[in-house]
């Protein structure tokens, strides 16, 4: 199977949530050393616990770029304990492609931003 | 050329082309190590009994052959080392301690490999030198203009690649090694990305140290080779201690044995040792001047069609004289690890990434790179399948190309 979908080639084109959020009660930069791939994302959150806005900024591969996009959609309007605990699968669920192991790191850096986003930044 | 000589490549239809990385291993190389294996395994300058004697007597000869390879005065000045990794951390660690002082300096180029630069910052952290940079133009060619003031009064040590890995720049070595001869100050040469394609002769060059891997030259991983003056290599103390490398040992101190032994603390990689000889023999038996007239042929042609790709910037200088052997491109708008995995898909093997050279890629502000790098036995039909795979590229990402937010070059 061709990793390149017309899902991912959409996504890289346009992500959604692609921006800073001025009023974002959490952000997390991570990037990869090993290829450049660098993302921050930024969440608001309700007093509800409900994440009601997520936006992302940085650069990245195709594979990067769209699981940013993936993950934005996803945990819009969720509950924020529930997103810190998502787990790879769910990354690569929302994907939908088979990668190799060096593309993994690709696929799960946005994840990694989003669960750690509520710990101390390094 | 030589394809049917490397079992790896005639057995796949694959286009390798990562050679900067690692070279492959001609069936000649598998039959020494096997052999060594099969019939002469010991431990070497050890046994009394034949089977070491004879293990010692092949090890050695491999050293013989590699101080005729590089035209050295003599074998003490050959060490066998795990890779040029390792060899760049023994002349680190040996050299610094014994020129570095204080607020010296140890004067490098922006564009060496992690191992050339890491080893050097520990050092300079652990004397209190300072590093300096030769300066480099936007093509990535030094800017030697000024070497003389460079090469000021502090200078106490100077490391450069002969040529660049992530690019392929020849540096003018020549010219670094004569002025700082003038001033007596030691030149490390790393050549990891040279000694496998051309002819190099230490004495004509008169570099006090040249450094490099046995695995880009068809050898096996593992080996490697410092080559050292024999005046500075017995003025400088080991590095690492243990078997072999001591005279006589007491409590409290030892003493060193001869060089090059001084340096070779342990039981080397001898069966590897053993692989390098034959990769030696097998290019020699090439030719120096064939098998850099044949990568030269199908580097010129892998130029040549790159420029034919206008969504394609190549990096380095364009004067090709300049170059060898290497071809780091970048395709705006699309990150190198999705171009290297589309020619995955094309069965084309090439680097993805900053090639273990941040800082150089920092300074040209690109976060990554692909990387295409050809040796003797690769031909135009390896550059035709990456031609294809470049052009699937273009067509999976036509019309993402353009986009500023992701992947931006
Ligand atoms: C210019 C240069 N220096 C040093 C090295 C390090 O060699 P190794 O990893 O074999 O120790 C390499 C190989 O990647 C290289 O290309």
């Amino acid at each position: 199977m061709d990793i390149y979908q017309e899902q991912i080639l959409e996504h890289y084109k346009e992500p959604h949530h692609f921006g800073e959020l001025a009023n974002a009660s959490y952000t997390r930069h991570e990037v990869n050393t090993s290829c450049g791939d660098d993302f921050t994302f930024f969440i608001h959150v309700t007093d509800a616990g409900i994440i009601d806005a997520v936006g992302f900024t940085g650069q990245g591969c195709a594979i990067s770029t769209a699981a940013a996009s993936l993950l934005a959609d996803d945990i819009n309007h969720k509950p924020l304990a529930a997103v810190l605990e998502y787990s790879s699968d769910v990354m690569l669920n929302l994907l939908g492609i088979p990668l190799v192991p060096t593309r993994l790191k690709c696929a799960l850096l946005p994840l990694q931003a989003v669960t750690r986003i509520t710990q101390p930044p390094l | 050329m030589n394809q049917a000589d490397f079992p790896l490549l005639n057995t796949t239809h694959l286009a390798w082309l990562d050679n900067a990385a690692t070279s492959q291993k001609p069936q000649a190389v598998l039959t020494a190590m096997t052999d060594f294996y099969s019939t002469t395994n010991a431990n070497v300058h050890r046994g009394i009994y034949r089977l070491s004697e004879q293990a010692t007597a092949a090890y050695e000869a491999v050293r013989e052959q590699t101080r005729q390879l590089i035209g050295a005065a003599s074998t003490t000045e050959i060490i066998f080392t795990s890779g040029a990794t390792a060899g760049l951390n023994l002349l680190a660690n040996a050299l610094s301690s014994y020129v570095l002082k204080p607020d010296d300096v140890i004067l490098l180029t922006p564009a060496e490999h992690h191992s050339n630069l890491v080893p050097w910052q520990l050092q300079a952290a652990r004397y209190g030198a300072k590093l300096e940079f030769l300066p480099m133009r936007t093509d990535t060619t030094l800017d030697l203009a000024t070497l003389a003031n460079r090469l000021h009064d502090r200078v106490k040590l100077v490391a450069l690649a002969h040529i660049a890995n992530a690019t392929g720049t020849v540096h003018d070595i020549q010219t670094i090694i004569q002025q700082a001869r003038q001033r007596s100050i030691p030149v490390v040469i790393d050549a990891a990305q040279s000694v496998p394609h051309r002819s190099i002769n230490v004495q004509q060059l008169d570099c006090d140290f040249l450094v490099w891997s046995g695995h880009k030259m068809c050898g096996p991983t593992g080996t490697g080779v410092v080559y050292g003056k024999q005046a500075w290599l017995e003025q400088l103390p080991p590095w690492q201690g243990g078997g072999n490398m001591i005279r006589t040992v007491f409590l409290d101190h030892a003493t060193w044995n001869d060089l090059p032994y001084k340096f070779e603390a342990g039981t080397p990689n001898i069966a590897g040792v053993i692989g390098l000889g034959a990769a030696i023999k097998y290019l020699q038996t090439l030719g120096f001047d064939q098998i850099q007239a044949s990568t030269e042929t199908v580097y010129h042609y892998l130029l040549d069609q790159l420029a034919t790709l206008d969504f394609v910037q190549v990096l380095g200088p364009t004067d090709r004289t300049q170059r060898s052997s290497i071809a780091s491109f970048v395709v705006p708008g699309v990150h190198p690890h999705d171009v290297a995995q589309i020619l995955d898909q094309h069965n084309v093997a090439v680097r993805a990434g900053h090639h273990c050279a941040q800082p150089l890629l920092r300074q040209l502000a690109i976060p990554a790179t692909t990387r295409a790098s050809v040796y003797f036995y690769n031909t135009t039909a390896d550059i035709d399948q990456l031609v294809i795979g470049l052009k699937q590229v273009y067509s999976t990402f036509h019309g993402y190309l353009s986009r500023t937010n992701s992947g931006a070059l």
